[in-house]
């Protein structure tokens, strides 16, 4: 073995280290037994664990969070499943515009889309904080919930919506019926895509959030400024678990990555 | 409603945009006739046959069937059957289900739907495919689940896009034999499109051949290869010299050439290869290129017409490239043609 065969296996090494590590390093500081968040645990408990359900402002944050993820992406997906569908099926002037409109929000960063809507929208129309959230959480979505689904719209025929019509069905019952059950699987990847990344959405939140209503990281990132022990590691690690518990579930029974 | 208009297109114009792909269309269809459209792509064959289903609205015109005005009846309420060139057969549902598809959004259930579905499979032989998804079958077998699903409707018409092409040769028999079988059967309507022009002249009753958004020719199989009108159809039923007629003499690329009978009166003449007279005759010509067709021979020649072909049994002595030959086009072997373009 010289030092250049040497090199690839330890690049990749490093790579997975640096994508791994902190991981590791987060969920075993979560079962740490002493009073702070520190790497190496000292000692082994689930205290931390344990204080997780226990504090008040984690269930509501989480709650709000959870309300974020699954209104949001619904909400996104009404209005993306009918935007993705004229996309792909009409030729429409300008469409390429829309595509890249509404790819937006992926490519602002997150500070200044949260800025803008706050400094804009919230303040000078005095919306609500949770109103505020919902809508820009479903903006954020939105993308990907096109995207997702226009991927499965084009890889299905437009001619059995014809075939439907032409054995009676009208064209928005062929819709539901023909499209709709063969774009189920691009839904729900789109649906769970948009999940995750609401669920752990920060810069956006973090603008609009305010006294009593927060999502579960902004409420993460002010819990840590006033308490530093290793709970919302324990946290971390319990969501991550989830996250990934969603997405192996999501490649397993649907096939998640044919639509990514 | 006479019974030579079951349908009826008068003066049917349609358009993409402001593109005209089909303009003042007369056509008149018999009750269970079987006719193919028949022309090359973008001849408005495809068009045509969308704007009979309704699945294009008509520019200016009308579309009759039954006795009914159909122009602005919608696709879902025209009772016309589309079996689609890819099938289009809905991927989630079972066959079984294709085929109920359109009978349970007429409303039937139970014991009556599953009789129907059940005889639909029979006739194609599909009985046994069932609860097979349509990813599961070959390419014939969808297409017969196409033709039940359409078939069990009872349409006043079926059309069937290019229903042959997608087939390997020995399906394709299978398919015309079965086509043949359900018109005869059931008495339907049949309008097919096709660019093809052997299985045009194999299926159909009669032949509609479509150019540039017109019609070229309407007749029976025997009209239209025997006794092409013009030489767009003749070249497409295979006759390969082919030259317009000014004042009794061909123009041909090597100037005017009196016939050695007597010119009738045409404005153009058609031979296909076999009807070229090789060996005695009052041309010659010299062979440029020959080849082997089994129980045939064709010959390329270069003659002061310009290049024509020609073919003759196999069983005769062949002729060697670079051979002078006798020839002639006889004036009463031709078709005779009435337009030439």
């Amino acid at each position: 073995m010289n030092a250049r065969s040497l090199f690839i296996p330890a690049t990749l090494f490093l790579v997975i280290a640096f994508l791994i590590g902190p991981f590791l390093i987060i969920v075993a500081a979560s079962f740490s037994a002493g009073e702070t968040l520190a790497f190496p645990p000292q000692g082994f408990s689930l205290r931390w664990i344990a204080k997780v359900f226990t504090v008040e402002s984690f269930q509501a944050s989480f709650a709000m969070s959870l309300f974020l993820a699954i209104g949001g992406t619904a909400a996104a997906l009404v209005l993306g499943i009918p935007a993705s569908y004229a996309l792909s099926r009409y030729k429409l002037p300008g469409a390429e515009i829309v595509r890249t409109v509404v790819s937006a929000p992926i490519i602002v960063p997150g500070i200044i889309v949260g800025l803008a809507l706050l400094r804009y929208i919230v303040v000078p129309f005095q919306v609500g904080i949770t109103l505020a959230l919902f809508v820009a959480h479903t903006a954020l979505v939105l993308p990907y919930a096109v995207r997702v689904v226009s991927a499965s719209l084009d890889n299905l025929r437009s001619d059995i919506e014809e075939a439907a019509v032409l054995l009676g069905s009208s064209r928005l019952g062929a819709f539901f019926r023909v499209v709709m059950p063969n774009i189920r699987g691009g839904i729900m990847s789109a649906f769970i895509l948009g999940f995750v990344t609401s669920f752990n959405q920060v810069p956006v939140s973090l603008f609009l959030s305010g006294p009593g209503v927060r999502t579960l990281p902004v409420d993460m990132i002010a819990y840590m400024e006033i308490v530093f022990d290793p709970s919302v590691a324990a946290l971390s690690s319990l969501l991550a678990f989830l996250s990934i518990g969603i997405v192996f579930a999501a490649e397993r029974f649907l096939g998640f990555s044919r639509y990514v | 409603m006479s019974d030579a208009s079951y349908l009826s297109l008068e003066k049917l114009t349609l358009a993409y945009g402001d593109t005209v792909a089909v303009a003042d269309l007369d056509l008149d269809i018999r009750k269970g006739e079987l006719i193919a459209l028949l022309g090359p792509s973008g001849c408005g064959k495809t068009t045509t046959m969308r704007a009979i289903a309704g699945l294009l609205p008509v520019k200016s015109g009308r579309v009759r069937l039954d006795g009914a005005d159909m122009t602005r009846v919608p696709a879902n309420k025209r009772a016309v059957g589309l079996v689609f060139q890819s099938y289009a057969l809905f991927p989630h549902l079972s066959v079984y289900e294709n085929v109920a598809f359109g009978l349970k959004l007429k409303g039937m259930r139970g014991a009556e739907l599953d009789a129907k579905v059940q005889a639909g499979l029979k006739s194609v032989g599909l009985s046994s495919f069932a609860n097979r998804k349509p990813a599961e079958l070959s390419g014939g077998q969808q297409q017969r689940v196409a033709l039940a699903r359409s078939m069990v409707m009872e349409p006043k018409v079926l059309l069937l896009d290019e229903p042959l092409s997608n087939l390997d040769a020995r399906l394709r028999l299978e398919m015309r034999t079965e086509l043949q079988r359900v018109q005869k059967e059931t008495g339907v309507t049949m309008i097919f499109v096709t660019h093809d022009q052997a299985e045009a002249l194999a299926l159909a009753d009669r032949i509609v051949v479509m150019k540039g958004g017109a019609i070229e020719q309407i007749g029976t199989p025997e009209d239209i290869y025997n006794r092409p009108v013009s030489s767009f159809v003749a070249d497409f039923v295979g006759f390969e010299n082919i030259f317009p007629l000014e004042g009794g003499q061909l123009r041909t690329s090597g100037g005017l050439i009196e016939l050695s009978g007597e010119a009738p009166s045409a404005a153009g003449l058609a031979w296909r290869p076999r009807m070229v007279t090789l060996g005695t005759g009052p041309f010659r010509g010299t062979v440029r290129g020959t080849s082997f067709a089994g129980d045939s021979r064709e010959y390329l020649l270069d003659t002061s017409f310009g290049a024509i072909k020609a073919e003759v049994e196999a069983g005769l002595p062949a002729h060697a490239l670079g051979a002078d030959l006798l020839f002639d086009l006889p004036a009463e072997k031709a078709a005779l043609l009435s337009k030439f373009s």
